[in-house]
C-alpha cells in the first residue's frame, strides 16, 4: 500500500509541475531539424514548454517508434509514415496534418551551371546526377517524377547516383563528385537566397506534392504540451517561419 | 527468397572482396615487413597511420575520400589532369576506399607473424646462399603461412561486411557500387523487412562460417 | 701455407670488438674465453651478418672483405658454413630439403665439387633424410645442421658452440664425426667452445678471447701452457700430448703409448698399434720429484725440465715443461714447489697420475 502512495504522490507532483513547463520528446525528419529548433525557440517563450529534439531520417524514426521509443509527436518527412503509426494504432489518426510542403530544386554547387528551365538535362552534358533514394526519400521519389515527365528517366539512367537520403545526395553535390543533383529548396537557400551555385526550381505540377505530416503518438494522447505544440505548428507566425525555410504552405486545411 | 537484385549485390560484393583482398596482400606484404623489421623513429607513426581504419567510424574515411577524390579534392583534380576519371561512384573508387579501410586487417596479422618469425632462421638462409628476396620467399612466407591465413579471411570478410564507407562514395548504383550491406540497408529504410531478413540471415552465415574456418585453421597454432 | 687473416673493429653499445688474427687455413681453429667475450660476434663479422666500422677478411688467398678499399662481399656470397648454436633448422623442410636449401642455390653459380653422400654418411644422417626436423632428437638436429652448412661446399666453416645444447652423451656420439669430417675434407674450421673437452679434443689451433681482444692465438699446446694465461690458471688446466699406440697390456687393458719424451701407459680399451692419439693430462694429476720414482710403474715417469712457474691464488704453484717436443702442465702445492726449490731450466721427474686418451 505503501508504494502506490508513494507513486501517486509522484505522479500527481510531476503532473503539477508539468502544468507550468513540460519538456516534450519531438522526432523529426532530419531536414526539418533546422526550422524546428527556430520553431522550438519562438514556442518556449510563448507557452513555456521545452522540445527535446531527435533527428534522424523518418524510416529510422519509424523504427524507433514501433520498438518503443519515448517520443511524444512525430514531424515526418512524408505523409505515408504518419498514415503507417495510424494504422498501427501507434498514432492518433486525427491529429494527422501537413505542416511543411517539401520543395524538389535541381542544384550545383558550381555557378551558372543550372539554367533557371531546367534545360541542363536535357543537354546531358553531365557525368553524375544525384538524387536521393527514391525507395526511402520522398525527394527522391519526387526526382523521378519529373524525370519521368521530361521523358529523361532511361536518357539519364546511367548518370544517377543515389544518395541514401537528401542531406548524402545534397553531399555528393556540394563536394563536387556529383556536377548536379535534385535536393531541397530548403537546404540552397537562407531567406529565399540561394546561398551557393545555381537552382532550377522544379514548378510544382511536375511531382505530387511533397507532404511532411505531423501527427500525435499514441504514447501522448492526453498531453496537453503536445496538442498545444501541434496547434502552435498551425499558426501564422509558425508557418512564417517554415516557409522561410525554403518550404511550401499547405493549402489551408 | 532472393531477388536478381540480390544476387548482383552478392556477386559485386564478393568481387569487390575478392580484389580488395588481392591488392591488399601485394601491399600489405612489404608494409607489414617494414614495420616488423624497421627501427626508424617513423615505425610508431606508420603503425598508428595503418590502424586508424580500426578506430575511425568508416563514415569519416568515406567522408575525407568523398572530398579527397572528388573533382575539388587534390586527388580528384590531379586524376582528372591526367586525363582520368574521378573515383567516386565507381567500381574503382569503391577498391581504392576499401583497401584503405581493411588495410590494417591485413597488415596486422603479417606484420605479427614477421615479428614472431626467429630472426636466426632467415639468417641461416642467408649463410646458405639465399638473397635476401630468395630468404624471404624460401624461409620468411612459408613461415608466416598462418599469419597470411588470418590476414586474407580477415580482409575479405571485413570488406564484405563494410558499409558506412561505401555509403559515403558509392552513389548506390546497382552492379557497380551497390554492394549487399547497401541493399540490406535499403531494405529496412523502405521497411521491406522481409527481403531484409534474407540478406541479413545470409550475412550472419557468412561471417560465422568465415570465423569458424579461421578458428579451426588455426587451431593447435 | 695458406692463411686466414681477419681484422675487425666494431662498436654495439658498450661492447667494443677489436681483433686482428692470422689463423692457418688447414684444421680446427677453437675460440674460447669467457661468455660476452666477443666470440660469436668474430665469427658473424666473418660470415658477413655484421656491418663492422673496420674490416678485412681475406680467406685462403681471396679477399671477402675489405674497407679500406670499400669492398665486401655480401653475406650470401661467401662460400662458407654456418652452423649455429641452435640449429637452426628450417622447420617447414624436411631433412633432406633442409641439406639440399644451399645445394641448390651452389649449383647455380658453380658446380658442386664432392658429392654429398659422403658427409651424409661420415654424419650418419642417412636414415633421417624424409624426416621433419621437429622429430629429430637434439644430437640428430646439430649432425643435420653440419650436413647442410657441408652442402655449400664451403672454403670455410664456422660452428658456433654446435654442441652447446647437446647433453653429455650426445656430444660424445657427435665428437668423432667432427674430427673426423675435419681429416677426410680438409676444411679450415672456426670453432667457438667453452668446453675444455670439445677444446682439448678438436682444436690445432687455440685463440683465446677477452672483452672483444684477442688475449692469445697459437698452437693449442702453446696456449694451453702459457702460465701468463687464465687457461693455465685453472683448476681443471691441462695440457694435450701427441703419441703413438705401440702396444698393448691386454692383462691389465693398459694401451701403451710412445712419444717424444717418453713412454706413457694408459688404462684403455685396445687400439692398433701405429695410431696416433691425443693425450690429455690435468696439471693437478702431474707430481713433480727431484730423483726418479722406485715406483712399480715406471713407465709414466717422465724426465722434464722447467719452463716456467707461477704461483697460484690459494697455495698451489703452475709449472710448466718440456718433456721431449712436447709441452706439459704441473700443479704442486706451493710447498712443494718450495721444498724442490723449482727453477727455470731444472730437469725435473714428471709423474702422470692419470691420462685421457681423447680420439
Amino acid at each position: 500500500m505503501k508504494k502506490v502512495w508513494l507513486s501517486l504522490l509522484l505522479i500527481t507532483s510531476s503532473s503539477l509541475l508539468g502544468v507550468t513547463a513540460d519538456e516534450l520528446q519531438v522526432a523529426v525528419a532530419s531536414n526539418f531539424s533546422k526550422p524546428l529548433e527556430a520553431l522550438a525557440t519562438v514556442f518556449k517563450a510563448s507557452s513555456g514548454h521545452e522540445l527535446k529534439i531527435s533527428a534522424a531520417s523518418t524510416g529510422k524514426l519509424y523504427t524507433q517508434i514501433e520498438n518503443g521509443a519515448p517520443f511524444e509527436v512525430l514531424l515526418s518527412a512524408d505523409s505515408k509514415t504518419p498514415k503507417k503509426l495510424v494504422d498501427a494504432q501507434l498514432a492518433v489518426a486525427e491529429s494527422q496534418f501537413t505542416y511543411a510542403l517539401g520543395k524538389l530544386v535541381l542544384w550545383s554547387s558550381q555557378k551558372d551551371y543550372v539554367d533557371a528551365q531546367g534545360e541542363v538535362l536535357k543537354k546531358n552534358e553531365f557525368k553524375h546526377l544525384a538524387i536521393a533514394n527514391p525507395e526511402t526519400a520522398p525527394y527522391g521519389a519526387a526526382a523521378i517524377e519529373v524525370l519521368d515527365k521530361l521523358g529523361l528517366t532511361q536518357t539519364l539512367a546511367e548518370k544517377k547516383v543515389q544518395g541514401e537520403n537528401i542531406s548524402q545526395t545534397y553531399e555528393f553535390v556540394a563536394t563536387g563528385n556529383a556536377d548536379l543533383g535534385f535536393v531541397a529548396l530548403s537546404q540552397v537557400q537562407k531567406e529565399g537566397i540561394v546561398k551557393e551555385g545555381s537552382v532550377w526550381q522544379v514548378p510544382d505540377d511536375y511531382y505530387a506534392p511533397i507532404q511532411q505530416d505531423a501527427v500525435l503518438l499514441t504514447k501522448a494522447k492526453d498531453s496537453a504540451a503536445a496538442k498545444s505544440f501541434l496547434e502552435f505548428l498551425k499558426s501564422p507566425e509558425a508557418q512564417k517561419l517554415i516557409s522561410s525555410y525554403g518550404y511550401g504552405l499547405p493549402k489551408a486545411q | 527468397m532472393l531477388s536478381p537484385e540480390d544476387w548482383t549485390a552478392i556477386s559485386l560484393t564478393l568481387k569487390l572482396a575478392g580484389l580488395t583482398t588481392g591488392i591488399l596482400l601485394v601491399i600489405a606484404t612489404p608494409l607489414a615487413w617494414h614495420l616488423a623489421y624497421t627501427q626508424r623513429w617513423w615505425k610508431a607513426s606508420l603503425n598508428a597511420l595503418v590502424a586508424l581504419p580500426l578506430v575511425l567510424p568508416p563514415t569519416v574515411l568515406g567522408f575525407y575520400l568523398l572530398i579527397l577524390l572528388g573533382p575539388k579534392g587534390w586527388v580528384g583534380q590531379s586524376m582528372k589532369s591526367i586525363g582520368l576519371d574521378t573515383l567516386p561512384f565507381s567500381f574503382t573508387g569503391l577498391l581504392v576506399a576499401s583497401v584503405l579501410y581493411s588495410l590494417p586487417f591485413v597488415v596486422q596479422p603479417i606484420q605479427a607473424a614477421f615479428s614472431g618469425l626467429d630472426r636466426r632462421l632467415l639468417e641461416a638462409a642467408t649463410t646458405l646462399q639465399a638473397r635476401p628476396l630468395d630468404t624471404f620467399f624460401s624461409v620468411a612466407l612459408p613461415l608466416s603461412k598462418h599469419g597470411f591465413l588470418t590476414a586474407t579471411v580477415l580482409g575479405f570478410a571485413h570488406t564484405v561486411g563494410e558499409f558506412g564507407v561505401v555509403l559515403m562514395i558509392g552513389g548506390n548504383i546497382s552492379g557497380e557500387t551497390r554492394v549487399v550491406s547497401v541493399q540490406l540497408y535499403d531494405y529496412v529504410e523502405s521497411m521491406n523487412y522481409q527481403a531484409a531478413h534474407s540478406l541479413a540471415a545470409l550475412l550472419v552465415l557468412f561471417a560465422f562460417s568465415v570465423l569458424l574456418s579461421l578458428y579451426y585453421l588455426n587451431r593447435g597454432k | 701455407m695458406s692463411t686466414l687473416s681477419v681484422q675487425f673493429r666494431l662498436k654495439l653499445a658498450a661492447f667494443e670488438l677489436d681483433v686482428q688474427l692470422e689463423l692457418p687455413a688447414i684444421g680446427i681453429s677453437v675460440i674460447t674465453g669467457s661468455s660476452g667475450s666477443g666470440k660469436t660476434l668474430l665469427l658473424r663479422c666473418i660470415a658477413g651478418l655484421e656491418r663492422p666500422a673496420l674490416a678485412y677478411c681475406k680467406v685462403k688467398e681471396i679477399v671477402w672483405e675489405d674497407s679500406t678499399r670499400n669492398y665486401s662481399l655480401a653475406a650470401y656470397q661467401r662460400p662458407l658454413g654456418y652452423v649455429f648454436q641452435e640449429s637452426c633448422l628450417f622447420p617447414h623442410l624436411n631433412v633432406q630439403q633442409n641439406i639440399d636449401y644451399g645445394r641448390k642455390r651452389l649449383r647455380l653459380r658453380s658446380n658442386p665439387s664432392q658429392s654429398l653422400d659422403t658427409v651424409i654418411e661420415l654424419l650418419n644422417i642417412g636414415h633421417l633424410l624424409k624426416r621433419s626436423p621437429a622429430k629429430l632428437s637434439g644430437g640428430e638436429k646439430q649432425r643435420v645442421a653440419i650436413a647442410r652448412a657441408l652442402a655449400v661446399d664451403p672454403q670455410l666453416l664456422l660452428m658456433d658452440e654446435p654442441l652447446a645444447s647437446l647433453d653429455q652423451a650426445h656430444k660424445y656420439e657427435i665428437l668423432p664425426y667432427l674430427r673426423r669430417l675435419q681429416w677426410d675434407l680438409q676444411l679450415p674450421v672456426l670453432y667457438i667452445t667453452h668446453s675444455p673437452q670439445e677444446m682439448t679434443q678438436l682444436a690445432d689451433h687455440l685463440v683465446l678471447m677477452d672483452k672483444g681482444k684477442i688475449l692469445a692465438s697459437g698452437e693449442l699446446q702453446a696456449v694451453l701452457t702459457r702460465l701468463d694465461l687464465p687457461l693455465a690458471q685453472s683448476q681443471r688446466a691441462s695440457s694435450v700430448l701427441t703419441a703413438e699406440v705401440f702396444a698393448y697390456d691386454a692383462a691389465f687393458q693398459l694401451l701403451q703409448l710412445r712419444f717424444s719424451g717418453g713412454v706413457l701407459s694408459v688404462p684403455h680399451l685396445a687400439l692398433p698399434k701405429g695410431s696416433q692419439l691425443r693425450v690429455r693430462i690435468y696439471a693437478r694429476d702431474v707430481s713433480l720429484a727431484l730423483q726418479p720414482p722406485a715406483s712399480f710403474e715406471p713407465f709414466n715417469s717422465l724426465h722434464a725440465q722447467v719452463l716456467g712457474i707461477m704461483n697460484q691464488a690459494v697455495g698451489y704453484t703452475t709449472v710448466s715443461l718440456r718433456v721431449g717436443a712436447e709441452l706439459l702442465l704441473a700443479q704442486v702445492t706451493r710447498k712443494t714447489a718450495s721444498f724442490l726449490q723449482l727453477k727455470h731450466g731444472q730437469i725435473v721427474y714428471a709423474e702422470i697420475k692419470n691420462a685421457a686418451i681423447l680420439s
